[in-house]
């Protein structure tokens, strides 16, 4: 009788916080990535309580998802992972033809290869990688990596790259016109060559304050996202971005459902719900980056509106970036070490 | 039983805190990293439970392009790059803290806490912080071009940024403190009537410091010089702020096989090596010190 007594004492501040039945919804989603209007918004009109979660790397989000931890219901792998979750049977069929709101995203982004007939996501942001470069200095045509990788008098020494191997050696087989995660020894020995060769060009390799080094003049071409673009040019209007003909390394983040979630229909909610316009610019707005959403140009922020940064132009050819076998990464770090050997 | 508490537990109260510590934040560790080296590397990051050597291998071979195992030296570059900054940055960091430290331990005592104070101001902020300051001073906009600019003394800047010598700046720079303290702490135990009797017995100012001062601070500056060395060696922010990534250390390597080369066992296996190294390093020092009949290391060991 006493130790259960004891017992109730021990547990009875733990009570309230036990699930009192309301309706849940679990996200894990990028860090500093999920408008936090959005969610209040949906809370509101759904009366479903919200729980957010953030991660850095889709490697984690995997590993987590593998372990069976989380019970999460909403998650957003980027493009090159979701077929590994698909594969890994990670993710359950959220059938997003069958919902009204789907109609707003841009015909671009339906039916993507990763995912074809969107039986399992919708696009939630995306964006690309390519370079920023200082028109005041270089007024020639920017829209090719010829001028990054085989620079002009004016842009010697002055270009900055990204420090990580994968998307370095991805953007020189774009330019080289060779297949990315490539396995062939001989293709990935003339990016070797192409890469040592630009070295004597290259200020600096580093992924992180780009912005500074390119507003500052320490840089006047530098390997950039177009969300960092777009903000480096509100510093300084001759910043313009690159959109290279030879191929535009882009990416798509999108939101999908864990095969465990508890709350699959709230999830599938969340979805319709994000895909009508006023609520996928609301989170463009948050976050910066393109939605996909054809409809929701017109209620985003007045200098996203017009930025050529953010929506990707028609007549772009995107080269999808994708996740590499152990032997191209193999090669890709051979490249990575005759470069900063 | 409440006797064998009395007899036995407070042996195992003072000794059990320092074996636990060390178990858990060295050995185990340690263990983990060992074993992770000798395994597969699993193509998401992470390892595969089959043993391999390959990370061993791959240190000092290489397939070449056309798929033939061959010797190669890039990653012993690597290392030889790391341990010459270290070195250097090393030599740096005793000659700017052995003037201060002989200076702070001849002030009177109370003058003598608030310099000590001063040396240890720049640890109240961060050390990225801290770094990233040197890239406002030392980069093509920064301050020194821009003085020198200022009074026509160039034209154009200098490259002060992304180079060798901007490394050695901050690592001197962040690891000074490490290399003046405990030279300090030798020196101020100095029984200063010893450089009296020097000078009594016609010891010029140098022989004085040479034959007296130096000896009585060498527990010190050995002290010094394996605290700056060995965090110089593996330093990581410096090197990548300073540097701007040009030429990988050891330090970089490392966290990149753990990244985008998702190549644990071979990241593991680097970090193995360069405690061999190090240790291989600190055994050479004491035999040396030993054969010359002197055990003034002794303290710090």
């Amino acid at each position: 009788m006493k130790t259960i007594l004891k017992f109730l004492i021990l547990f009875l501040p733990v009570l309230p916080a036990l699930p009192v039945m309301a309706d849940k919804l679990y996200v894990y989603n990028w860090t500093d990535y999920t408008a936090p209007q959005l969610l209040e918004k949906f809370e509101n009109e759904f009366g479903i309580d919200v729980v957010l979660d953030t991660y850095d790397s889709n490697e984690t989000l995997l590993a987590k998802l593998k372990s069976g931890g989380g019970n999460y219901d909403i998650i957003v792998p980027s493009h090159n992972f979701v077929p590994i979750f698909i594969a890994e049977g990670l993710l359950q069929e959220i059938n997003a033809r069958d919902m009204p709101t789907l109609g707003n995203i841009s015909d671009k982004w339906l039916n993507p290869p990763w995912d074809r007939g969107n039986v399992y996501t919708v696009p939630w942001q995306l964006g690309s990688t390519s370079f920023t470069v200082n028109t005041d200095v270089y007024r020639g045509a920017i829209d090719t990596y010829e001028i990054l990788f085989d620079p002009p008098p004016a842009l010697r020494g002055q270009i900055g790259m990204f420090n990580s191997p994968d998307d370095v050696t991805a953007m020189a087989l774009i330019y080289l016109g060779y297949p990315l995660c490539n396995e062939s020894a001989a293709q990935m020995k003339q990016v070797r060559d192409l890469l040592v060769a630009q070295k004597s060009h290259v200020k600096v390799y580093d992924s992180d304050g780009i912005k500074d080094r390119l507003v500052s003049g320490e840089t006047h071409i530098h390997m950039n996202w177009n969300g960092y673009s777009f903000r480096a040019r509100q510093e300084k209007p001759s910043l313009q971005y690159a959109i290279p003909k030879e191929g535009l390394l882009s990416w798509v983040d999108n939101l999908a459902v864990p095969k465990n979630a508890q709350n699959p229909d709230n999830a599938k909610r969340f979805i319709e719900f994000f895909m009508r316009p006023r609520n996928a610019a609301l989170q463009s707005n948050f976050a910066g980056y393109d939605s996909g959403n054809a409809n929701a140009t017109r209620y985003l922020d007045a200098d996203k509106k017009s930025a050529p940064e953010i929506a990707v132009p028609d007549g772009a050819s995107l080269v999808f970036s994708e996740t590499c076998s152990t032997q191209a990464i193999a090669l890709q770090d051979r490249v990575w070490t005759d470069i900063k050997k | 039983m409440k006797r064998l508490f009395n007899f036995n537990l407070p042996p195992l109260l003072s000794v059990g805190p320092a074996a636990l510590f060390l178990t858990v934040f060295f050995i185990a560790p340690f263990a983990i990293i060992a074993v992770y080296s000798l395994m597969e590397a699993d193509p998401f990051g992470g390892v595969r439970r089959a043993f391999s050597a390959d990370a061993y291998i791959q240190f000092l071979f290489t397939r070449d392009w056309d798929g033939n195992l061959q010797f190669d030296l890039s990653y012993l570059n690597i290392f030889w790059r790391s341990f010459a900054l270290a070195a250097g940055a090393t030599v740096l960091c005793l000659a700017a803290a052995f003037p201060a430290a002989y200076y702070i331990a001849t002030q009177p005592r109370r003058r003598r806490g608030l310099l000590l104070l001063l040396i240890t101001v720049p640890f109240w902020a961060n050390l990225l912080v801290r770094t990233y300051c040197w890239v406002l001073i030392l980069r093509d906009s920064g301050l020194v071009n821009g003085w020198l600019i200022a009074f026509d003394l160039i034209s154009t800047p200098l490259p002060l940024m992304y180079t060798d010598g901007a490394i050695l700046v901050g690592l001197t720079y962040t690891y000074l403190p490490f290399m003046a303290l405990p030279i300090y702490a030798s020196l101020e135990k100095t029984d200063w009537r010893l450089i009296e009797a020097s000078r009594d017995l016609y010891a010029g100012h140098r022989q004085t410091l040479a034959r007296v001062v130096f000896p009585l601070a060498r527990p010190g500056v050995i002290a010094g010089c394996i605290m700056v060395f060995i965090p110089s060696l593996g330093a990581f922010i410096a090197p990548s702020l300073l540097g701007g990534g040009r030429n990988l250390m050891i330090g970089s390597l490392i966290q990149l096989q753990f990244s985008s080369s998702r190549n644990w066992p071979f990241g593991a296996a680097s970090a193995l090596i360069l405690l061999a190294f190090v240790l291989l390093l600190l055994y050479l020092w004491r035999r040396r010190s030993g054969r010359d009949g002197r055990d003034d290391g002794e303290s710090i060991w």
